[in-house]
């Protein structure tokens, strides 16, 4: 078990296992994004009350899952940093920043889009865009944070201790926004209160809840291996590497 | 035995001055007296809490009805600024003069001598502030009933604001400039003791029980203070030795 993990802890190993995994993440997002997108936005049929506009939902929530899930993978892996001395968890964690950060963006600008139908705003102060803006600060923070360092392993450290801050607060945050949400604002429109979703709708969401999983991984992979090679570009393997491919 | 014995010595020498509760008193008063002696350091905060409340009225409207609805929300959110200003010098002096180093370097656990001096920075901020709270409450119109849960609320929120806010101070403070980085890491989090702060004084304006509130502020609390120190200490650690 430890042999294991110090076998993956070491970016040489980590470099050549993800080189066989990333294709396989690769092709499962292309099939899984394209099979539930072309089904979720020309098959399903339309949403009686908000007619097609619903169907921004096949973005709007796979991305606003990602977000909550990229935060507390990156605080796995500061964990995994700061106990193990792990550095590959460690890079993993630095290319993970920005793309939670991006998902966040993109769950609040959906919303947005989603908003001018719906709620004829393009902002409302809704319990879940408030958290996934309080989100998108605190994915702002540890980017912050690490870049101010002047040394990149203080630099990790500190965005490792952030992010574990961060992701006990956000289900506290998250609750207190629910609770603060239900005092001041009687819900007008709640767009995820309904009970059941019919099926002919709900299959491409998993589809593409599950693409958009597959292509984090993948694109997390593909990162980690960019950012191994950058750290340890005055490693022996990797010149070799270098050498090898013209 | 002999050869044991100097292996021992320093530890004989540390022990009879080292207890955990010798070494919190100690820092409890030391750091107590720099900030008496450093008073406009003590001062600042609540000149500001004041000169922040006092921007309202101009901004918005003198109107006092318009003023009681909004002043719990703006006591709140000036206080929380105040304490946020205040957060920057925390650590910074002993960073510079080498006492952090020391600190660290004592026997006794950071993470409680680290609650020391953030129970400190509560006595010398977050207390006068909600001290404070009421004087400022009167001038926007806030009706006398509340005022005392204006205080028990802004006494309990500024403790966990001092203890999540000494996170950010001690990840910032190897940084040249980490003023606004601070502000940055640290506001995000001080959003539920917001939420639950501004809303006892809503619930004791409305006259709707204020006890839920309080309560759920001291759980924050309670929460802080078991977890928060832990932190502080770990990135106080990466802080002196980056």
């Amino acid at each position: 078990m430890w042999a294991f993990i110090h076998k993956l802890g070491s970016p040489k190993w980590f470099y050549g296992i993800s080189a066989r995994l990333m294709p396989w993440f690769w092709i499962a997002a292309a099939a899984l994004l394209l099979v539930g997108s072309v089904w979720g936005l020309l098959f399903t049929p339309a949403d009686y009350q908000q007619g097609n506009s619903f169907r921004i939902i096949y973005v709007h929530v796979p991305a606003a899952f990602l977000a909550q899930s990229i935060f507390v993978s990156m605080a796995i892996a500061g964990l995994v940093f700061m106990v193990w001395k792990i550095k590959v968890a460690d890079m993993a964690a630095a290319v993970m920043a920005p793309l939670g950060a991006a998902m966040t963006f993109i769950a609040l600008f959906s919303g947005g889009v989603w908003g001018i139908p719906t709620w004829g705003t393009w902002w409302m102060w809704d319990a879940r865009l408030t958290s996934m803006l309080i989100l998108l600060f605190l994915y702002i923070g540890v980017i912050a944070l690490r870049g101010a360092f002047a040394s990149r392993d203080s630099g990790s450290r500190a965005a490792s201790v952030l992010a574990m801050v961060g992701v006990i607060n956000i289900p506290i945050i998250k609750y207190s926004v629910d609770w603060w949400y239900t005092l001041h604002q009687p819900a007008s429109f709640t767009i995820t209160g309904r009970v059941s979703m019919p099926m002919e709708m709900w299959a491409p969401l998993l589809l593409m809840v599950l693409g958009f999983y597959s292509f984090f991984i993948a694109l997390t992979l593909m990162r980690t291996r960019s950012e191994i090679l950058r750290r340890e570009s005055g490693k022996r393997w990797v010149q070799a590497l270098a050498e090898e491919t013209p | 035995m002999s050869s044991s014995n100097t292996l021992d010595q320093p530890l004989s020498i540390i022990e009879p001055h080292g207890g955990l509760g010798v070494a919190l008193i100690a820092t409890l008063r030391r750091d107590l007296t720099l900030m008496l002696r450093r008073r406009s350091e003590v001062m600042n905060p609540l000149a500001f809490f004041a000169l922040v409340i006092t921007l309202f009225p101009l901004g918005l409207s003198p109107d006092p009805e318009l003023l009681a609805t909004v002043a719990p929300g703006l006591l709140w959110v000036a206080a929380l600024l105040a304490t946020l200003l205040s957060l920057d010098s925390l650590f910074r002096a002993d960073f510079e003069d080498g006492s952090l180093e020391q600190l660290l370097l004592a026997p006794q656990p950071l993470a409680a001598m680290v609650l020391a001096k953030v129970v400190v920075h509560w006595l010398l901020t977050g207390l006068p502030l909600a001290l404070m709270a009421p004087v400022l409450g009167l001038m926007l119109g806030l009706p006398a009933g509340s005022h005392l849960i204006l205080m028990l609320a802004l006494a309990l929120g500024s403790a966990s604001l001092s203890l999540v806010g000494a996170i950010g101070a001690a990840l910032t403070v190897g940084l040249a400039r980490g003023g606004v980085l601070l502000s940055l890491l640290v506001l995000p989090l001080y959003i539920p003791v917001l939420i639950f702060g501004a809303g006892a004084v809503q619930a004791a304006l409305l006259g709707s029980g204020v006890a839920a509130h309080l309560a759920i502020l001291g759980a924050l609390l309670a929460l802080a203070v078991m977890l928060a120190p832990w932190a502080i200490a770990a990135a106080l650690r990466i802080s002196v030795n980056g």
